[in-house]
């Protein structure tokens, strides 16, 4: 008997696992479309004069075993060295508890932004013990969920409170104890919008000559200073006091609200979340009460559901620059939820003993750790402590860094004679015995003196964490059973497709995600030494050059932290280029009117002035008008943002003069990269007339969303612009100079196993899946964007205005419908008011796309009993959606059956997903603002 | 009544002149959950930023008609942003002002040229 080999490809990653139609029922898809094969029908979609040339090729594709074979090695070449540098990142222990079932766990890291809340109550929950928890430990009113990094946040803190300040002032004052990078970023911030940045001692601040001012408590040097006296300055001056506090010290230290600011800010990184080598982690911002309409980010706030029961949502969107555009709070649209979430439960796992055992305990080696050294006769500073000291060693200084090295601990640089150091919750007695030894002590660490340093006048008297819900959760059979409920509350990626449009919701595959939680790219301090972070850096090398490949770019930054902090880093690449050009005149930026609500706010954020061009019926730049505005503006012609393949889903063909009339007006072409997943491998960015775009990681390459962030928004620029990438020739945007690079490795993973033609596969497969959705719902809802061949892009929107005439369905009632039938609504009214973009991604299975298109067209069915009178306009399945199971054990007087009701066409019977709360309130939430943990007896009520 | 292109309505009370938004306008925003009236005393020219109202899906900045001084703003409706959603030519009115040319407040819209308008 001779053994043959089938044609059968086990390993196949990017045609087995990742792309979810198999060879056939491609077949079947490319029948319902009308295309004779992929290759028409791309060529159908996608105009010849821009298609790429030559093919993506990076060499063979990767399995997954070799793919982790090949990142084990990698990550061996980053140096296990623990990093006592400080400077706004310490070493924290993630309780496994904690690692497993949040971080390591899809129901959480698919998930997307709570945008649709009846089906996000789990997360939303977990988001609001974070805003409790921020709000408790700052003292202040009301707190966000999430910002970016703390620098970020402290920038955002700057105009915010040029928003509320009285006073006329235009200057901004900077402790120099904040640490370097806040410094940094604050300054690039300030710049374009003419904000002067006056950095100095808290003694030298001047109150009336400034709108406000940012104090780091303790700072960055591990001074502890009483801001009071400072803070009733600024008031006085009518100025703004900001503080940016560690949360771990506020459990022993006085809150900044105790001591009269009016916001603050700050990282929750070491609660529970690794380094990263800069991140991601999440940042906070909170305020009083009077302020909180001026707060930028997402807050979660508590509201009722139909029926009048408890439930959250999230509030003042109106903030929010998908409302606000130009004139919005903040650009800040992705943040860290998923991080935000892992802070909150170790909070909640710790309770507030625990977190305050947890500082005690690293004062405690910290003051062992000083005593020692100065029983060896070295001067320490401060005389008062919380974590943080420098100490002076003259011109011992570069011997002393050296020596700690090779006993396996990094120490901080501080000016030319001194060394510091910040002890952290992983510090052992062997840790400090190196530190030591690094200064010549060789005595075992065996002093158990009891001795506090930390400034008695400003020792903690209140309570905090006093919530039931950071006590009830000690023991871990505990805390995994309140994560499980959450998690099966909401509705994410592992349970169903969610068909957002410019949200690519791919699958974030297992393999991918692996390597985030190994020790050696999660305990890296993002300012080691370079000799240690070998293995990160051939990541970042590696995959900007395949980003560099598919873009068509020459140059890469990782550092922006999501989309639209990366538009804003383009824009500020782009004015960086032209002032050194002699062009720093040029101002105004050209954006259709089509356009993300982030590109309007980010240019504004880059001082630039706004110019919207209007679209044509068929939602294609207008392009007369476009040339008539580039012509008027033209000495001032700054750049033009577009989005390509456009918002409304479409190869646009103008793209190319579009470009051409910009670069001939002296203006740089700005491309949102948002749609890439249209383009890679069939079209380059860099290659039809593109200077820079941003590159979503977290839709097209495969981070997953967390809930609303993590994100990473890198820029590709061409040549010209290489030279002044933030960090280079522009000033930095984030904190840490790539960003959050503890991701890499997924979208890393992704190109190595997808390899070029698996990568160039993929975007034809999500052009067939949102083709055949296009296909089988047009006749029930009309696609409103098409091509002259009637092709879409990776994405189409359904028209469902005419059931609103006709029914009186709105698109929330189709959205919410949809819940019962266990699907994520697609995106609700955007671009167009009124209508449905879908998004299929290449992830999805056929099984699964006609799944939702049975749901679809069974609601239109639905509408159309409304429609024709045989069900009533206000009490029908669409009006009552979603359907709870306390709706299937109350009292039925509905005109519909209750099995019409809780198991619509689409829906599981077996697995059946079942909203947690009715519609939600939107009104009641806002007018009745309530963003911290309502009281126990609340829960209690819900859990009967 | 005088209405504006920007769908305010003003009534003329002795000195003074009344301002609100319209109904049709109140329709079209939804839900108001929010409103910011400007400071007593306030000086203000046509087009200044006045009023911010918020709904649950839109914010909206009103501008101030004419030039005049503010007087008089209807702290009812900050409390309860309701009331504008209800009887937005009515009780839902947001501020009393001053004219400083009355001229320019007769060449504003009639209620004929502003239903026109939003025809």
């Amino acid at each position: 008997m001779t053994f043959k080999l089938t044609d059968y490809l086990p390993y196949d990653f990017a045609n087995r696992r990742h792309i979810g139609p198999s060879p056939s029922e491609i077949g079947e898809m490319l029948k319902v479309v009308g295309a004779a094969s992929l290759d028409d029908l791309i060529a159908e979609t996608i105009p010849a004069s821009i298609r790429q040339k030559t093919p993506l090729d990076w060499g063979k594709a990767l399995s997954e075993q070799e793919a982790l074979y090949r990142m084990r090695k990698v990550a061996e070449r980053n140096k296990p060295v623990t990093s006592l540098i400080g400077q706004g990142y310490y070493g924290t222990v993630t309780p496994p508890v904690i690692q497993r079932n949040i971080l390591e766990n899809p129901a959480w890291y698919t998930a997307y932004t709570p945008y649709q809340p009846e089906i996000a109550q789990g997360r939303l929950e977990a988001l609001l013990n974070f805003q409790t928890m921020i709000s408790d430990l700052t003292g202040l009113d009301v707190a966000n969920a999430s910002l970016l990094d703390e620098a970020t946040a402290g920038a955002e803190a700057m105009t915010m409170s040029q928003r509320v300040a009285k006073s006329k002032a235009t200057a901004f004052f900077v402790d120099e104890n904040c640490h370097q990078q806040t410094i940094a970023v604050v300054r690039t911030r300030a710049e374009p919008l003419g904000i002067e940045v006056l950095v100095g001692s808290v003694a030298s601040l001047d109150a009336a000559k400034v709108f406000a001012a940012i104090f780091q408590y303790p700072g960055t040097f591990g001074v502890i200073e009483d801001f009071v006296p400072a803070i009733a300055a600024l008031h006085a001056s009518n100025a703004v006091a900001v503080i940016a506090a560690d949360p771990l010290a506020l459990t022993l230290l006085k809150s900044p609200g105790a001591m009269g600011a009016d916001i603050a800010v700050g990282s929750t990184q070491r609660f529970g979340v690794p380094m990263g080598f800069g991140g991601p982690h999440a940042a906070y911002l909170a305020t009083r009460d009077a302020y909180k309409r001026a707060m930028p980010g997402r807050i979660v706030g508590v509201s009722i559901d139909a029926r009048g029961n408890r439930a959250y949502r999230l509030s003042l969107q109106t903030r929010e620059q998908h409302i606000r555009r130009e004139k919005a709070t903040s650009n800040v649209c992705t943040a860290q939820a998923l991080l935000a979430v892992m802070a909150s439960m170790y909070a909640v796992f710790h309770g507030p003993e625990g977190l305050k055992a947890i500082a005690q305990r690293i004062h405690r080696k910290t003051v062992r750790l000083v005593r020692g050294l100065e029983a060896q006769g070295f001067a320490v500073e401060p005389k008062e402590f919380f974590d943080t000291v420098t100490v002076s060693v003259g011109a011992l200084q570069s011997v002393i860094l050296h020596e700690a090295v090779e006993n396996g601990v990094n120490l901080r640089k501080v000016g030319s004679d001194r060394v510091g150091f910040s002890v952290d919750e992983r510090t052992r007695r062997g840790t400090i015995e190196s530190v030591w030894r690094a200064f010549g002590r060789t005595e075992p660490d065996n002093d158990l003196h009891h001795e506090y340093r930390l400034p008695k006048a400003l020792l903690r008297e209140d309570e905090y964490l006093t919530h039931p819900i950071f006590h009830m959760n000690r023991a871990e059979s505990e805390m995994t059973r309140y994560m499980r409920r959450l998690a099966d509350r909401d509705l994410a990626l592992d349970r169903a497709m969610i068909p957002l449009g410019s949200c690519t919701m791919k699958l974030n595959a297992t393999s991918e995600m692996i390597p985030v939680t190994w020790p050696e790219f999660s305990h890296v301090h993002p300012f080691a030494p370079e000799d240690q972070v070998e293995g990160y850096g051939e990541v970042i090398a590696d995959l900007s050059a395949k980003l560099c490949q598919v873009t068509g770019y020459d140059a890469i930054s990782m550092q922006p932290n999501s989309g639209a902090q990366g538009e804003y880093a383009g824009l500020l690449t782009i004015r960086a280029y032209q002032k050194a050009h002699g062009q720093g005149h040029r101002d105004v930026c050209l954006i259709p009117v089509s356009a993300h609500g982030t590109n309007p706010a980010s240019a504004q954020m880059a001082g630039l002035e706004v110019l919207i061009v209007a679209s044509r019926d068929n939602g294609d730049i207008d392009l007369d008008d476009f040339r008539t505005k580039a012509e008027a503006h033209s000495a001032r012609l700054a750049a033009c943002m577009i989005t390509y393949p456009s918002t409304h889903g479409v190869f646009e063909e103008t793209v190319t003069e579009v470009c051409a009339i910009t670069h001939q007006h002296g203006g740089q072409v700005y491309i949102d990269g948002a749609n890439m997943n249209a383009m890679v491998g069939l079209v380059q960015p860099g290659a039809i007339g593109g200077d820079v775009s941003h590159l979503n990681l977290h839709k097209t390459f495969c981070i997953p969303h967390g809930g609303g962030g993590p994100g990473m928004g890198p820029i590709g620029v061409k040549a010209h612009l290489a030279p002044f990438l933030p960090g280079a020739g522009s000033g930095a945007v984030s904190a840490a100079p790539f960003g959050s690079p503890s991701l890499l490795p997924i979208s890393w993973a992704y190109c190595l196993m997808m390899g070029g033609a698996g990568l160039t596969q993929a975007t034809r497969v999500a052009i067939l899946n949102a083709n055949y959705i296009a296909r089988r719902l047009d006749a029930a809802f009309p696609v409103l964007y098409k091509n002259k061949n009637g092709r879409v892009a990776h994405e189409c929107i359904l028209d469902t205005r005419p059931l609103l005439t006709l029914a009186g369905v709105s698109v929330d009632d189709i959205a919410k419908r949809l819940m019962d039938c266990g699907f994520h609504a697609p995106t609700m009214s955007w671009p167009v008011a009124g209508t449905l973009m879908v998004e299929p991604t290449e992830s999805e299975t056929k099984a699964e796309i006609d799944r939702f298109c049975t749901a679809m067209l069974a609601i239109r069915e639905e509408a159309r009993d409304i429609e024709e009178g045989r069900v009533d306009r206000d009490n029908n399945p669409l009006k009552n959606a979603p359907h709870t199971v306390e709706d299937l054990v109350g009292v039925w007087d509905r005109p519909y059956s209750r099995e019409q009701a809780c198991f619509p066409p689409g829906a599981f019977r077996v697995d059946k997903y079942w909203a947690p709360v009715n519609r939600i309130d939107n009104a009641f939430g806002d007018r009745n603002l309530i963003c911290t943990c309502p009281p126990l007896e609340d829960y209690a009520k819900a859990a009967e | 009544m005088k209405f504006t292109e920007e769908h305010e309505w003003l009534l003329r009370e002795g000195d003074l002149v009344i301002v609100g938004i319209t109904e049709h306008a109140a329709n079209e925003l939804g839900d108001l959950v929010f409103v910011e009236l400007p400071e007593i005393d306030t000086a203000v020219v046509k087009d200044d930023h006045v009023v911010t109202i918020e709904s649950v899906k839109a914010a909206s900045d009103i501008l101030a008609p004419l030039d005049g001084k503010i007087v008089e703003v209807n702290e009812a409706v900050v409390s309860n942003p309701a009331m504008v959603s209800e009887d937005a030519q009515g009780n839902g009115w947001f501020f009393k002002m001053t004219v400083s040319d009355w001229a320019a407040y007769d060449e504003l819209l009639d209620e004929a040229e502003y239903l026109d308008l939003i025809a």
